[in-house]
């Protein structure tokens, strides 16, 4: 008897669930080309909200805000990360594991939690709300991903290949510039992308710690949201949902890379 | 080369979450200000019938999302691992775009299809269904669904990981002794599945407790959680060390879950976060 075979009502039950999952996604690209205001009824194709979307400067300010901060945290965390995982996995102090917690800990912690937190901890340390402190906020919770992402890939490796590099003559830091780091490149890609991801994703944190006069484009979307339905927003969803599809396109082929066993991967937290 | 990691956490996590506890046996002062006279007044504050009422609040849409979440995620994820090696992948790829794709963005596709000229409405009275429009907007229901909506994955990719896992001999050997179908599910199936489950449980619960953005936008500020009443006390409110004791108490209460998960599933990680 064959029990792993799923039947029709169970594709249909997973169709289903697809579907309404990406509903929500598709009404927003479908009316972001509407020529009328209402999002009730298809009334024709026209492309007058992007245009004036880009005509609206504030949003191309928070737009532009958003691609620094999310690339600036996201290569800093990726040299914290890596460096982090790579150390961790050699070292043998007592702290190593206390360490590793209070690292991925940014992830376990509600975001309102950790944005209040900021808010008050910068505020002490009479640092200027701004870009300064939105990128380290960022970097506080992009860290966790590569470190977890280059860690998993670590523990994959053939421990050996360092080994003999040591013992042909390269020095440690020759070692791992030529040898670790093309290695775990694929794993310090894949957590870079998410990284990215998740900072051009955030807006609880961002809130806290943005000031007055800096604003990110979730929190723009956010604001906007908050007042009510405009097709601008849809073209803006639009944009930002295409930049996420490619970037998720290549986060896939970075998995691939690392080898033909992502779907275990997927499962290690 | 642990130098950076070190610092950095040490600095910006840990340093954060100590001020944060200091904080919350301090006393406010009027404005931004805060007075270093150690008090236990702001955790007496919670026990007040307002601010229970709000923890009573979150709990309950909290509990509720979670439960849903359960019973429409458990069969996705159990599904989804029996399908084909490429349906497998496709489907796997189809569950962690929306994952990416900026959760205000989803809310929002929410906003239109909920909204009280907007898409439901439409398709209702246009077959007739009800005479005129729903508020379906700005209501408990409307944040309930947010709330699964962001939050269903979580429970999926649990679930999943543990089904693919599972012994499936197990099932069949059930199966070929006489078990009929529900039998062998709730004797075979659902035990070895459980941690995927119950990791799904916490992955959903800690963070709808958090969500506050949600019954922001879906919920019209009607409801006031946990969340919002922190993110209030720190701006409009301006009680500093209040919203630093409610926020330990939460943090409290996820430590106590996580906790509680890692005796559940003997020490693992926590299941299927991408």
């Amino acid at each position: 008897m064959n029990v792993r075979k799923s039947s029709i009502w169970e594709r249909i039950y997973l169709g289903i669930m697809f579907l309404v999952m990406y509903l929500p996604i598709g009404v927003v690209i479908a009316f972001s080309f509407n020529e009328s205001k209402l999002p009730v009824r298809f009334t024709g194709f026209s492309l007058v909200w992007y245009e004036k979307l880009f005509a609206d400067h504030a949003m191309m300010e928070a737009l532009l805000n958003s691609l620094i901060l999310g690339v600036l945290s996201c290569l800093l965390s990726a040299v914290i990360g890596t460096l982090g995982a790579v150390g961790l996995s050699r070292t043998r102090w007592r702290s190593r594991g206390l360490m590793e917690y209070i690292s991925i800990l940014p992830l376990m912690i509600p975001e309102i939690i950790l944005g209040m937190v900021l808010m008050a901890f910068f505020y002490m340390l009479r640092l200027p709300f701004g870009m300064l402190t939105l990128l380290i906020g960022h970097t506080i919770f992009c860290v966790p991903y590569i470190l977890i992402e280059v860690k998993a890939r670590l523990e994959g490796l053939d421990p050996f290949l360092e080994e003999a590099a040591r013992d042909m003559g390269a020095g440690p830091l020759r070692t791992f510039r030529d040898v670790t780091l093309p290695l775990v490149m694929p794993a310090v890609l894949s957590g870079s992308l998410l990284a990215f991801a998740m900072s051009m994703d955030d807006v609880v944190i961002s809130i806290f710690i943005n000031g007055p006069r800096l604003s990110t484009l979730p929190i723009k979307v956010y604001t906007q949201i908050k007042t009510g339905v405009t097709p601008e927003i849809n073209a803006l969803c639009t944009i930002m949902l295409a930049a996420t599809v490619l970037a998720f396109a290549a986060w896939y082929l970075c998995k691939k890379l690392t080898g033909g066993k992502e779907e275990d991967e997927q499962q290690v937290d | 080369m642990l130098l950076p990691l070190y610092l950095f956490t040490l600095v910006f996590v840990a340093g954060p979450l100590v001020y944060m506890l200091l904080l919350s046996f301090a006393t406010a002062r009027s404005g931004y200000g805060v007075e270093w006279t150690f008090t236990i007044d702001n955790y007496r504050r919670i026990l007040e019938p307002v601010y229970l009422n709000t923890f009573a609040g979150s709990f309950r849409l909290a509990f509720t999302s979670t439960l849903l979440v359960c019973f429409l995620g458990y069969p996705f994820g159990y599904f989804m691992s029996k399908l084909s090696r490429k349906g497998k992948k496709q489907a796997m790829a189809a569950l962690m775009l929306p994952f990416w794709v900026n959760s205000l963005i989803r809310l929002y596709g929410w906003i239109i299809i909920l909204q009280k000229k907007g898409l439901l409405n439409h398709v209702l009275t246009s077959l007739g269904l009800t005479g005129k429009p729903l508020k379906l907007l700005y209501s408990y229901p409307a944040i309930v669904v947010g709330m699964i909506y962001v939050l269903l994955p979580f429970m999926v990719l649990s679930v999943y990981s543990s089904a693919e896992k599972m012994d499936w001999r197990l099932v069949e050997a059930a199966r070929d002794l006489g078990a009929g179908r529900m039998r062998a599910f709730l004797t075979v199936t659902l035990p070895q599945t459980m941690p995927g489950l119950l990791s799904g449980i916490i992955l959903t619960f800690i963070p709808s407790m958090g969500l506050f953005f949600i019954a922001d936008i879906l919920g019209g500020n009607k409801i006031v959680l946990v969340g919002s009443l922190i993110q209030e006390q720190m701006t409009r409110g301006s009680n500093w060390p209040f919203a630093a004791a409610l926020a330990v108490i939460m943090m409290i209460m996820t430590t106590l879950m996580l906790k509680l998960y890692r005796r559940v599933t003997s020490g693992g990680r926590l299941e299927g976060i991408g």
